[in-house]
């Protein structure tokens, strides 16, 4: 895809200002050099590399067809320092954010706090970089050594670049073969602090063979600073194993949230994930899916609410490798004011990969006329019996919906609230984990107005 | 209790209402009937409030009140309800807290006591017998995925419960098989009383063999051309509109 060139320090042409920031980066890279035990066995190298790949390509721009349409000024325009390690945290704000019945784990700023979280139970195996590697799970150390960066590839992603150069911490959540999981568990990320800052998660997921579980992943601000949150995700679900992922982005509107969640999808391997993004500046999630073995299934869904000026971004890319894999993708979107979405919608079908089946859907609700949509699906088919349909659709509320609930009653207000409500139950419905649907359902209600009216409705 | 004096209306610059007149009085049942295309469903909606329509002219009563000036709620709160023909499925919202939720904002408008979860219950538990609706439909949200008849039903059914002064059925009984178009019936005829008035508008006499109106009116080009008694609608079953089109266009 990206021409491989050697790795050397010259950089690529960029944004003016953009270059200051850059050094900052690699001045924060020499700093915790000294940190060996950040990179323990083959991650020094590997984030050596990562780091000359990202001086390398510096920022994307927006003349590159990938990040044309993400305004990254709020982080090349920003300098931040790097967030605090052994941040201070107000345990009852913390809180807010725990899902009863799940275990819930808590990394401040980037890094696992055990005397934050809920012990450890359920069936996962749980490790960090950051000073638990011998007090972790051995077998999840063991392969968080051995896996991390091998599915997120710097290659693809100067943010991933970043991330893996950078993070302080990494956290492995191991499935192990054959374990179904009681409980899911609730990895909190949480930004702190009043300076401009940046933190990196890192999570890597595992379910082993036959295994089942849940992981839902919140990022949420507890300060009330400019924030950068580069975070990346890498999950791995083998043969015949079953995992649902749930991301909830409800960081402050001060926040630039980058993501990336690189899944491998091995054979007869089902994988869901739901995410759900309201918070945050600048959001964008790049998602890629690599259907990876015979018969495994990917879902992908998601949904973005946003407001005033925000502007949230989801790239998906769904890689079909394996004959009779099954990807379905919903992602429905919600725009009030001057606020903007991106959906990028890529499928991949290599060549062997034949009885594909693969569907992708985007809708979007506007509910004014300053907001706006770009919604680009892109199929790209090299196998010659495949099923792949696409859809997206911008629009406003119907109208004869709304003369319908008026003319049982309703206030024109509450009207137009419950079908904007309608409209995203579609996915509300597809949120297993209870916790969470009743947590999103609240902001809902919250969202809309006269959402009292709309609570009692549902 | 309504007083419809020559009404004009029009949609995109084009006359579908054309100088139409018309009075019902609390008790009565007034059939619309006409062909395809002459007002039948456009009279419906404009009196429902739809904002789509311009009004070009003549006026609306609705006892002391001028009803063109109100907004859909407005009239629904003072009484008016519209069963759709085409009923509108809203998912995501259940059919129960849907109508709780116009049920109350009907009666808060009326100074009433909103309804608590227990009365509202009962009050449905009792109207759902009159429309033999299944009660799984209750908590199915509003006509997402009823068939036909189920969301005519329904219609007549969130009718029972909002118990409105004026209810105007806007081709309740197209699509309907014997067996649903009797319940649609039982269950206007079980709502029918001295304070309370139907429009019922329909391209066929035959509801009119189970909902007996008072008064039968045919519409054509966007007036009332001819109103009579029961007889008229059975004459239209056996001498088609065409008579009536030249009549109207004379």
């Amino acid at each position: 895809m990206e021409a491989t060139t050697a790795p050397t320090m010259t950089k690529t042409p960029n944004v003016d200002t953009s270059e200051s920031r850059i050094e900052s980066y690699l001045d924060r890279y020499r700093e915790l050099s000294d940190d060996t035990s950040r990179s323990p066995g083959r991650l020094a190298a590997l984030r050596a590399e990562a780091l000359d790949q990202f001086a390398g390509q510096g920022f994307p721009g927006r003349s590159e067809e990938e990040w044309r349409f993400t305004p990254l000024k709020p982080i090349t325009h920003t300098s931040f320092a790097p967030a605090e390690l052994d941040a201070e945290v107000d345990g009852a704000a913390l809180r807010r954010y725990f899902y009863e019945g799940s275990c819930n784990l808590v990394c401040v700023n980037g890094v696992f706090r055990s005397d934050l979280s809920d012990p450890l139970e359920g069936g996962f195996e749980l490790a960090n970089l950051r000073g638990s590697l011998g007090g972790g799970g051995e077998s999840a150390s063991e392969w968080l050594v051995d896996r991390l960066g091998t599915l997120a590839v710097s290659e693809r992603s100067p943010f991933v670049a970043l991330n893996t150069a950078l993070s302080v911490d990494a956290v492995a959540l191991v499935l192990p073969r054959g374990v179904v999981a009681e409980k899911p568990v609730h990895v909190i990320n949480v930004s702190t602090g009043d300076v401009d800052a940046v933190a990196h998660p890192r999570l890597l997921i595992s379910a082993g063979e036959n295994a089942q579980g849940a992981v839902i992943e919140t990022y949420a601000s507890l300060g009330g600073a400019k924030v950068f949150t580069n975070a990346v995700t890498e999950i791995e679900c083998a043969t015949s194993s079953v995992l649902r992922h749930y991301k909830v982005q409800r960081e402050s509107l001060e926040t630039a949230h980058m993501a990336t969640m690189q899944v491998r999808i091995e054979r007869a391997a089902n994988f869901s994930s739901h995410s759900i993004s309201h918070g945050g500046g600048l959001v964008r999630n790049d998602t890629n899916a690599l259907l990876d073995g015979e018969g495994c299934v990917g879902t992908l869904n998601g949904l973005y609410v946003v407001a005033g000026k925000q502007h949230v971004d989801n790239h998906m890319f769904v890689e079909h490798k394996s004959p009779n894999t099954d990807s379905h993708e919903l992602y429905k979107g919600i725009l009030s004011d001057r606020s903007r979405a991106v959906f990028n919608g890529r499928i991949y079908v290599h060549k062997p990969a034949q009885k594909t089946d693969a569907k992708q859907s985007n809708r979007n609700l506007l509910l004014s006329e300053g907001a706006m949509v770009n919604s680009n699906p892109q199929l790209e088919i090299f196998a010659d019996d495949v099923r792949c349909t696409h859809g997206s659709t911008i629009g406003q509320l119907d109208p004869d919906s709304l003369f319908y609930l008026r003319s049982r009653g309703m206030e024109e207000k509450a009207a137009r609230s419950l079908l904007t409500y309608a409209f995203a139950s579609e996915f509300v419905e597809l949120v297993e984990s209870d916790a969470l649907r009743k947590d999103l359902q609240e902001f809902l209600f919250s969202r809309l107005e006269g959402g009292d009216i709309v609570r009692q409705a549902v | 209790m309504l007083k419809i004096e020559d009404l004009r209306a029009s949609v995109d610059g084009q006359e579908i209402l054309s100088g139409l007149n018309l009075e019902v009085k609390a008790g009565e049942v007034h059939a619309i009937m006409g062909p395809n295309g002459s007002g039948k469903s456009t009279l419906a909606q404009v009196l429902a409030g739809r904002e789509d329509y311009e009004i070009d002219g003549g006026s609306v009563q609705f006892e002391d009140e001028d009803l063109l000036e109100l907004s859909p709620e407005e009239r629904a709160q003072l009484g008016i309800f519209l069963a759709f023909q085409y009923p509108v499925e809203i998912p995501g919202v259940s059919n129960t807290y849907f109508l709780k939720a116009a049920l109350n904002s009907v009666r808060k408008a009326r100074g009433e006591q909103e309804l608590d979860a227990m009365d509202f219950l009962k009050l449905v538990r009792e109207k759902v017998k009159v429309v033999e609706l299944d009660e799984s439909l209750m908590k199915r949200p509003v006509n997402d995925g009823f068939s036909g008849g189920e969301k005519k039903r329904n219609e007549i059914f969130h009718m029972a419960v909002l118990e409105p002064r004026l209810a105007i059925l806007d081709e309740t009984d197209s699509g309907l098989d014997i067996d649903a178009l009797r319940t649609v019936a039982n269950g206007v005829n079980s709502l029918r009383s001295p304070d309370r008035a139907f429009v019922v508008i329909t391209h066929y006499q035959r509801l009119l063999e189970y909902i007996v109106p008072d008064v039968v009116h045919v519409i054509v080009d966007g007036q009332i051309v001819r109103t009579g008694d029961k007889e008229l609608a059975l004459e239209l079953e056996s001498k088609g509109y065409g008579w009536l089109e030249q009549a109207g266009a004379a």
